[in-house]
């Protein structure tokens, strides 16, 4: 195939977007903002699409994928090194793509009315430009180190965007936060490059999954260490255990942002990446079981917390840590095509929960906190149906999006042993979790009596409106596809995982009824709690205090990491590398360069007289030196010096 | 008494006449006080240079030597004439040519 997609239009589309709202877009008028800011992603989603319709086109019976396009010129040449700068399109980068550029050309949109008071308003669009094209980049990456590139972009992006109110403090600090904390995970998936060039020479994903196949020795070892290295990375970006600590805070962030970066796009590109490398995990059984426990755990984990959360941002918060654990137990059950499944779908219903619950502090002049809404339904009727069917996509009820993607997940785990079985365990009652916490927010946002003291609440505008209804939409028909026909889809990519089909042929369906029925109890619990009895919730954190402490406070990680890692980090900082380091040796060779150089200079400029005369003398003794150097010959005086001394000893 | 004159100089004379001119010029330039005196004594020891170089020239049959008095006297005219006006604008700021009473280019 010689023929060119322009692949490089995809993320170079964005990158204009934000070259012209970055430099200009504060004298331009403000519906060229918007316009330009629009047709950026809306373009770069229609070259997708042109891609895709040209590579369908001739049926000559051959898959057209996965097709690559390389940069003619050399990236990098050093010794046996050589890294091309190329894009790959093949049918996992295709979903994620139009994933990318489809939601976050709705989210543009939605930014539109979110943000048109805003003074920052090109900045922000050029920060959320910036975005797009950084992650296209690392979506399209045809080797490790071009999804390095977007990878650390979107970091970039994602640091300015959660920082974009940088005179609030806790903004700025969140920003930092995320970005420190996602170093630690670029740590790992850069030592996972230095490995994989070490071992195979190549950064290439389709050099590496040929060399892999060619040598089925490939297992464990250094497989295994390149994998969780991997892991790590992924761990970071995605917001898992240990790492996620910095996605709560990244709902400083304006709230198009939050559904955009940290709920459909950006904090997927961990699961995207295990994916990407599915070759590697793959051999290594070992790391694939790490995957699997660190999704499990985070899912349990963060749904926990989200229970007792009354901030409606950080309830999504967790709730999108817990989601994204599901998609690494997907991943880290080899139902690789499963994670990518309800990634796609998770990108769809989160992000519309999100736009939502924007469009519910924008009705309510920037109020976040649940116990201060309620009644909502009556006076925001499309954010509530919406709502409405968010709520129901991610609690897993069907027909909903959500039911399919996280029954796949769950039936893939359930058929992988005895520890599978644990894994389902977990998972399912993390879905009763979910479905709990989100019936919670769902009543106390919406149902009740309105707790909010403003007086006057108004619905969003259209292009607000616009966006949360596709969405919505996306929400119920996003599963319908279903996991066999998108599995199939997708297998030439990440690879077909032979289930192991049980005694039951009927137990797929058995499962999928008993995860509706827990899902259903969840909301059950909910409509009990919050409705019918709504004294009780409290009741029962008075009775358990240590409970709903342990669990409103996040479990003390934040502190625990606080008192483990930053409190000695900022002690030895303060006490090696500020006193040792800075003042004592920087600043003592400082000290010392400069006091020699003053002090020579004290002493020599005694020689500075102003008297010609001494001048005229230092001259001259200078030029009879000078001779006595060139005419005296030094050698044979020195040679004849011991000479004549011995002699004088010898009498 | 001809016989006299028509022997050759001996080189060394040359040379001696060069180094007398020379040492004068550097015990004029470290002695004297006059600002014009100590100028002519520069003057005097670059002649003393050239005298040895055409001494030489002549010796070896090198014209290099040669060459060489010659950029020696262009570069001295042309500092002639700075010193010069240095010299006179010196004159006119101070009123005075001792070198030791115009020592106010110091720290």
């Amino acid at each position: 195939m010689n023929f060119s997609l322009h692949l490089w239009l995809i993320p170079l589309l964005p990158f204009a977007g934000f070259l012209i709202n970055g430099i200009l877009g504060r004298r331009l008028p403000k519906w060229l903002v918007t316009t330009v800011a629009l047709l950026a992603p809306l373009a770069a989603f229609a070259v997708v699409f042109v891609a895709v319709l040209s590579l369908l086109g001739p049926k000559d019976g051959a898959s057209p994928f996965p097709f690559i396009e390389t940069c003619p010129l050399p990236w990098i040449n050093a010794g046996l090194l050589h890294i091309d700068f190329s894009f790959v399109l093949d049918q996992l980068s295709l979903v994620m793509l139009l994933v990318v550029t489809g939601v976050g050309f709705l989210i543009h949109v939605y930014s539109v009315g979110y943000m048109s008071d805003d003074e920052g308003y090109a900045r922000y669009f050029s920060y959320l430009n910036l975005f797009l094209f950084f992650m296209t980049v690392l979506v399209l990456a045809g080797n490790a180190l071009v999804m390095f590139v977007g990878w650390e972009g979107v970091g970039l992006a994602s640091y300015l965007l959660i920082g974009f109110y940088f005179q609030k403090k806790s903004a700025a600090d969140a920003g930092k936060k995320a970005f420190i904390v996602n170093r630690i995970g670029d740590f790992g998936f850069l030592i996972a490059m230095f490995l994989l060039v070490a071992n195979f020479g190549t950064l290439s994903f389709t050099e590496i999954a040929t060399k892999l196949g060619q040598d089925p020795g490939w297992t464990g070892g250094v497989v295994t260490v390149i994998a969780l290295c991997l892991l790590l990375g992924a761990a970071g970006k995605s917001a898992q255990l240990p790492l996620y600590i910095w996605l709560p805070d990244a709902m400083e962030g304006p709230t198009p942002v939050s559904a955009l970066i940290h709920a459909a796009t950006m904090v997927t590109a961990g699961v995207y990446m295990v994916a990407r490398t599915h070759v590697l995990f793959d051999h290594s059984p070992f790391a694939l079981g790490v995957v699997a426990t660190v999704g499990a755990a985070t899912a349990l984990f963060a749904a926990t917390i989200a229970l007792v959360q009354n901030d409606i941002k950080r309830v999504l918060a967790y709730s999108t840590i817990s989601q994204l654990g599901y998609m690494f137990l997907g991943c880290g059950v080899a139902a690789y095509s499963a994670a990518i499944f309800h990634l796609m779908t998770h990108a769809f219903f989160k992000a519309l929960l999100f736009l939502a619950a924007g469009a519910v502090i924008h009705s309510l002049g920037g109020e976040q906190d649940l116990r201060k809404m309620g009644g909502l339904r009556r006076k925001l009727p499309v954010t509530f149906a919406v709502t409405t069917v968010g709520v129901l996509a991610i609690a897993g009820i069907f027909p909903f999006a959500g039911f399919f993607s996280k029954d796949a997940i769950l039936y893939a785990a359930f058929n992988q042993g005895i520890y599978g079985k644990i894994l389902y365990t977990v998972g399912i009652f993390t879905a009763l979790l979910t479905a709990f916490y989100m019936a919670r927010l769902w009543y106390m946002a919406f149902l009740g009596e309105s707790r909010s003291p403003q007086g006057h609440v108004h619905e969003s505008p259209w292009s607000m409106r616009g966006p949360l209804i596709v969405l919505a939409l996306l929400s119920i028909c996003g599963g319908w596809i279903g996991i066999e026909r998108f599995g199939a889809f997708l297998a030439p990519s990440v690879g077909v995982r032979v289930m192991q089909v049980g005694g039951n042929p009927h137990i797929e369906l058995y499962l999928s009824i008993f995860a509706v029925l827990v899902a259903l109890e969840g909301c059950l619990i909910a409509d009990k709690y919050y409705r019918r009895k709504p004294e009780r919730p409290a009741r029962l954190a008075e009775n358990h205090p240590f409970a709903y402490r342990l669990l409103a406070s996040k479990y003390f990680v934040d502190e625990f990491y606080g008192a483990a890692v930053v409190k000695p980090l900022l002690g030895f900082s303060k006490v090696f590398l500020e006193w040792v380091v800075d003042v004592g040796i920087l600043g003592g060779a400082a000290w010392l360069l400069g006091g020699t150089a003053t002090l020579a200079g004290a002493i020599l400029q005694r020689w500075q007289s102003g008297n010609l005369r001494s001048y005229a003398a230092w001259l001259a003794a200078g030029a009879a030196a000078v001779l006595l150097f060139v005419l005296v010959p030094w050698t044979s005086v020195l040679a004849s010096l011991p000479a004549i001394h011995l002699g004088l000893a010898g009498h | 008494m001809s016989a006299f004159f028509q022997q050759e100089v001996p080189l060394s004379w040359y040379l001696l006449l060069s180094a007398v001119l020379f040492s004068l010029g550097v015990v004029g330039f470290l002695i004297k006080r006059n600002l014009i005196t100590v100028f002519m004594s520069i003057e005097l020891m670059l002649n003393g240079v050239n005298l040895s170089f055409v001494t030489f020239a002549q010796q070896w049959h090198a014209v290099k030597g040669q060459i060489f008095v010659f950029f020696v006297m262009m570069v001295a005219a042309a500092e002639a004439a700075v010193g010069l006006a240095i010299i006179i604008a010196v004159f006119r700021a101070r009123a005075t040519l001792d070198v030791d009473r115009i020592d106010r280019m110091k720290l």
